[in-house]
C-alpha cells in the first residue's frame, strides 16, 4: 500500500511536468492556431541546457531561470521571424515548418554538445530522501519539482483569469479582430503567448534534466504524451491539460509499475476512450 | 473645422470585386452621421476599410487628417475611433467585467458611467458573455466600445434581430452618446430613427455616394428615399 502511495506521488509529479510542457502547447494551439511539432525539443533545449549551464557553473540552480528567460527570448524570436507568417496558413504548412524545426534543433543539438547520453546531478541542496509513510522514502528534489510544477500552474490559473492581460489572451483565443478593435495589440499577444509556452517547455527540460538522462531525441515521446494530454483536456484548454495532465501522468506511472505489459497503449487507449466519449475532450470549449 | 476621420475618393473591395468605387466622406467632432442604403450597397465595407480592417484599393483613409494607411486597426483603435461590430464580437468566456475593463482607456467614460447608462449590465456583471440574451450583448458591445474612451463610435446594425423594447433602449442609449459630444457613424435599417438622431445622412447606392446632407433634404426627396432606401415616400 504505501508502494502505491510512492507511485501515486511518482505520477502526479510527471503529470505536472506533463502539464508544464502541454500547457504552453495548447495555449499555442487555442490563441494563435498553430499546431507546434517543435514543442517537445524545445523540452530537450531545456534540458541540455541545463546540463551546459549545471556544467559550466557548477550551479544547478542557475539552470531553471537560464531556461526561463532563454526561452522566453528564444520564443519571441521564433514567433517574431517564423510563427507569425504561418498563423493564418493551413495546418499541413505548419507542421512542415515545425517538422523541419526537430530537425534543425536535433542537428544543431549534435553539432553544440555531441550524441552522447548524459547526466545531470540532482542539485546538492536537495540530494537527499524524506521518509514518507512505512519504510518509504521519496526524493527530495522530485518533492521540489512537483511543488515548482504547482507554484507555476496556480501563477498561470492566476495570471490568466485575474490580470487584464490574462484577459487579452482569452480574448485573443477567442476572436483577434476584435482584440485589435479594442485597441490591444493581438501580435504582441501571441508573441507573448508563443514565448511564454517556449519557456515553459524549456523550464520542464531543465528541471526533469536531474530526473532522467539527457539525450537525443528526449523531446519526442514527451511531445507525443503532451499532444495526448492537449487532446484529452481539449485542444486550447489550460485547465483540461492540468487535469489531463494528471490522469495521463497517474495512468502511466501506474501501468508501469503494475502492468508494465499494457503500459504503453494504456495512455493511448484512455485518449481512445475519452474521445469516444468526448469528442472534442474533457474541457473543450466548443 | 478639420475632419477627425475622413475618406477620400476611397475604393475597396474584396478578391476580385470593387465594393466602393471613390467614396468621399467626412465625419467632424461631434457629428453624427447616418449611413444608409440598402443591402450590399457598400455600407459594412466602408466601416471596414475605415477602421483597417480592409485595406484601401485607391483614395485614402485620414485620421486627424493624416494618412492612415500605415496605421494597423489597434493603432487606429487607440486614436479614438470605436467600433460596435455587426456580429457585436462579444467575448463568450469573459465576464461582463471582464469584456468591459479589458476595453478600458483614461477618460471621462468609466466602468461606474457605463453602468449607469446600462443599469442591466450592472445585474450580470459576473455573467459571462454568452449567458446575456441578445439585447445585453449589444448593451455591452457599445458599453465596451465606450470604456475605450472613444471620439468616433461606429455602430454597425446596432438594434438588429432586438425586440422592439431593447431597440427603444440603444436608441436612447444612441442619443445620450450624440449629447455627451461623441462623433458617430449609424447604421441601421430603421430610417426614421436614423433621420431623427443623425445630422447628416449619407446613402450609398453600388459603393458610391449618391446623397449627403440633412435629414430634411433626404425626407424632401421621396423619390430618393424609395429608390435607394427602400422607403415608401
Amino acid at each position: 500500500m504505501d508502494g502505491f502511495l510512492v507511485q501515486i506521488i511518482n505520477g502526479l509529479q510527471y503529470g505536472l511536468l506533463l502539464f508544464l510542457i502541454s500547457s504552453g502547447l495548447t495555449l499555442i494551439f487555442g490563441v494563435m492556431g498553430v499546431i507546434n511539432l517543435a514543442h517537445g525539443s524545445l523540452f530537450m533545449i531545456g534540458a541540455y541546457l541545463a546540463y551546459v549551464v549545471a556544467g559550466i557553473t557548477g550551479d544547478f540552480w542557475l539552470a531553471p531561470p537560464a531556461a526561463i528567460v532563454g526561452g522566453l527570448g528564444f520564443g519571441a524570436v521564433l514567433e517574431r521571424v517564423l510563427f507569425q507568417r504561418f498563423r493564418n496558413r493551413e495546418h499541413l504548412d505548419q507542421v512542415l515548418l515545425t517538422f523541419a524545426l526537430i530537425l534543425l534543433f536535433e542537428e544543431a543539438r549534435a553539432s553544440l554538445v555531441g550524441n552522447e547520453f548524459h547526466a545531470v546531478a540532482v542539485p546538492a541542496l536537495l540530494d537527499f530522501s524524506v521518509p514518507v509513510v512505512g519504510g518509504f522514502a521519496y526524493s527530495a528534489y522530485r518533492i521540489a519539482v512537483l511543488g515548482i510544477c504547482l507554484l507555476v500552474a496556480a501563477g498561470m490559473v492566476l495570471f490568466l483569469g485575474r490580470t487584464r492581460v490574462g484577459a487579452s489572451i482569452r480574448a485573443a483565443a477567442e476572436n483577434p479582430e476584435m482584440v485589435d478593435l479594442l485597441g490591444i495589440d493581438a501580435r504582441l499577444i501571441h508573441t507573448l503567448v508563443f514565448a511564454a509556452g517556449t519557456a515553459l517547455a524549456m523550464l520542464a527540460g531543465a528541471l526533469a534534466a536531474p530526473l532522467q538522462s539527457v539525450y537525443p531525441g528526449m523531446g519526442d515521446s514527451i511531445l507525443i504524451a503532451s499532444f495526448i494530454v492537449v487532446v484529452i483536456g481539449g485542444l486550447g484548454s489550460v485547465g483540461g491539460a492540468f487535469w489531463a495532465a494528471l490522469l495521463v501522468g497517474l495512468i502511466d506511472t501506474l501501468g508501469q509499475v503494475y502492468f508494465p505489459q499494457i503500459a504503453g497503449i494504456a495512455v493511448c487507449g484512455l485518449m481512445a476512450l475519452v474521445l469516444s466519449w468526448r469528442p472534442t475532450g474533457l474541457f473543450s470549449r466548443a | 473645422m478639420n475632419a477627425i476621420l475622413e475618406a477620400r475618393d476611397l475604393s475597396a473591395g474584396y478578391d476580385e470585386s470593387r465594393i466602393l468605387q471613390g467614396v468621399n466622406l467626412a465625419l467632424h467632432p461631434g457629428e453624427a452621421i447616418g449611413l444608409m442604403g440598402r443591402n450590399g450597397m457598400g455600407k459594412t465595407t466602408l466601416i471596414r476599410t475605415l477602421i483597417g480592417l480592409l485595406p484601401a484599393r485607391e483614395g485614402s483613409v485620414l485620421l486627424d487628417g493624416i494618412d492612415a494607411a500605415a496605421l494597423p486597426v489597434f493603432e487606429r483603435a487607440r486614436r479614438g475611433i470605436a467600433v460596435v461590430p455587426e456580429n457585436r464580437g462579444i467575448f463568450a468566456s469573459l465576464s461582463v467585467r471582464e469584456n468591459l475593463r479589458l476595453a478600458a482607456r483614461p477618460g471621462s467614460w468609466s466602468e461606474e458611467r457605463v453602468l449607469a447608462l446600462f443599469p442591466r449590465l450592472g445585474r450580470r456583471i459576473g455573467n459571462r458573455g454568452n449567458q446575456l440574451s441578445g439585447g445585453e450583448q449589444q448593451m455591452l458591445a457599445i458599453g465596451r466600445a465606450l470604456m475605450t474612451n472613444p471620439r468616433v463610435l461606429i455602430l454597425d446594425e446596432a438594434t438588429e434581430g432586438l425586440a422592439p423594447l431593447m431597440r427603444d433602449e440603444i436608441w436612447r442609449v444612441i442619443g445620450v452618446v450624440r449629447e455627451a459630444g461623441v462623433a458617430s457613424i449609424i447604421v441601421d435599417k430603421t430610417v426614421d430613427a436614423v433621420l431623427s438622431v443623425a445630422d447628416r445622412v449619407v446613402v450609398l447606392v453600388k459603393g458610391s455616394v449618391v446623397h449627403d446632407g440633412p435629414p430634411a433634404s433626404l425626407r424632401a426627396d421621396p423619390d430618393l428615399m424609395a429608390r435607394c432606401l427602400g422607403v415608401a415616400g
